[in-house]
């Protein structure tokens, strides 16, 4: 039983290093981390919360870059700006980085960059939602083993 | 021989913990982002704070009676030691959010501090003149809201301490006059 538990561990520990690794979390999500205690499901809530975001704020830039005839930059910019905030606060660092190229095109009214920054923020938001859910399901595998979770250290 | 009433004697600590109950710390907090709500909401039950929040400036107003509807009702138990606005919401702003809280007199004592994802000077500098508390950039950590936690305790213990030193010279004097009328 122990050995799987070490071996479900060193596995936990170095997809979530990769994760860091890829740019694909930040400091923040350790923050995030560090304000859940055990058994709250604190970090699937905020990030479950951060992903119908994206989906609602996604369609809304998509509506606004629709518009056949002229299109409203600064809607898709407010839209862009709200999720460049959400998702600086839960440590998603490729899809915030995404959005700072994002606002600049939207400042600049260039149409085919927001069209192009608009499928990469799906296909980020996505790919971050999946490898999280895996993250997750180790975490489980780890407490269903008889496990703790180990405070992985980034550093 | 006229009793005399010595006050008690009065301990009073420099352990800031010993002040009040931790949990006492009632913060509003103040944003229109779903995510960012949840997570402040969390990094003030973690900082063992009470905490109230709302999604606009001016739920916020309405909760505290400053929206001109419900003006004397009721406040007396409203205690809040904190209020912690983001910058850019929809409708009034942050910014707004603060200096209708300094106008009101029931409540322009509050600290209010202002979270923003842009660091801009003029926009920082604004806020600070309006009478902001502090301004943190977003996201907020967990070290920004001990620092604030910190320094509002040791304001009320140095107010709390005031209160006391009064409370003391008064009953000095007290004793003082009764020694007086009793002659000794």
């Amino acid at each position: 039983m122990d050995a799987i538990v070490a071996q479900l561990q060193r596995q936990y520990r170095d997809y979530t290093i990769s994760l860091y690794q890829q740019g694909i979390l930040d400091d923040q999500f350790t923050e995030l981390k560090k304000m859940q205690d055990d058994g709250s499901d604190f970090v699937a809530e905020v990030l479950s919360l951060f992903f119908e975001d994206c989906v609602r704020l996604i369609g809304n830039m998509a509506r606004a870059l629709d518009q056949t005839g002229t299109v409203d930059f600064s809607i898709v910019g407010a839209s862009v700006h709200q999720l460049k905030g959400s998702s600086s606060s839960v440590g998603a660092k490729r899809v915030k980085g995404l959005c700072v190229t994002f606002k600049e095109f939207c400042d600049t009214q260039n149409y085919e960059g927001c069209v192009r920054c608009l499928q990469q923020v799906d296909i980020e938001y996505k790919t971050l939602k999946t490898k999280l859910q895996d993250m997750f399901n180790l975490e489980k595998q780890i407490v269903q083993a008889g496990g703790k979770v180990p405070q992985v250290d980034i550093n | 021989m006229a009793e005399v009433m010595l006050p008690e004697k009065l301990e009073i600590s420099n352990d800031t913990s010993s002040l009040a109950s931790p949990e006492l710390l009632h913060v509003l907090a103040v944003d229109d982002s779903i995510v960012d709500r949840k997570f402040i909401e969390r990094l003030l039950r973690v900082s063992s704070c009470k905490v109230t929040v709302v999604d606009s400036a001016t739920r916020a107003l309405q909760y505290l009676g400053l929206d001109g509807e419900n003006n004397t009702v009721g406040f007396e138990d409203l205690k809040i030691n904190l209020i912690m606005t983001d910058y850019s919401m929809p409708g009034m702003t942050g910014y707004e959010l603060l200096k209708k809280i300094k106008e009101s007199s029931a409540f322009r004592e509050i600290p209010v501090v202002i979270m923003s994802s842009e660091n801009i000077l003029p926009r920082i500098d604004r806020c600070l003149e309006e009478g902001a508390e502090d301004f943190l950039l977003k996201p907020v950590k967990l070290a920004d809201v001990k620092r604030l936690r910190d320094s509002l305790m040791k304001a009320e213990e140095k107010a709390f301490n005031n209160i006391i030193m009064h409370k003391r010279e008064l009953e000095v004097n007290d004793v003082y006059s009764q020694l007086k009328r009793a002659k000794i």
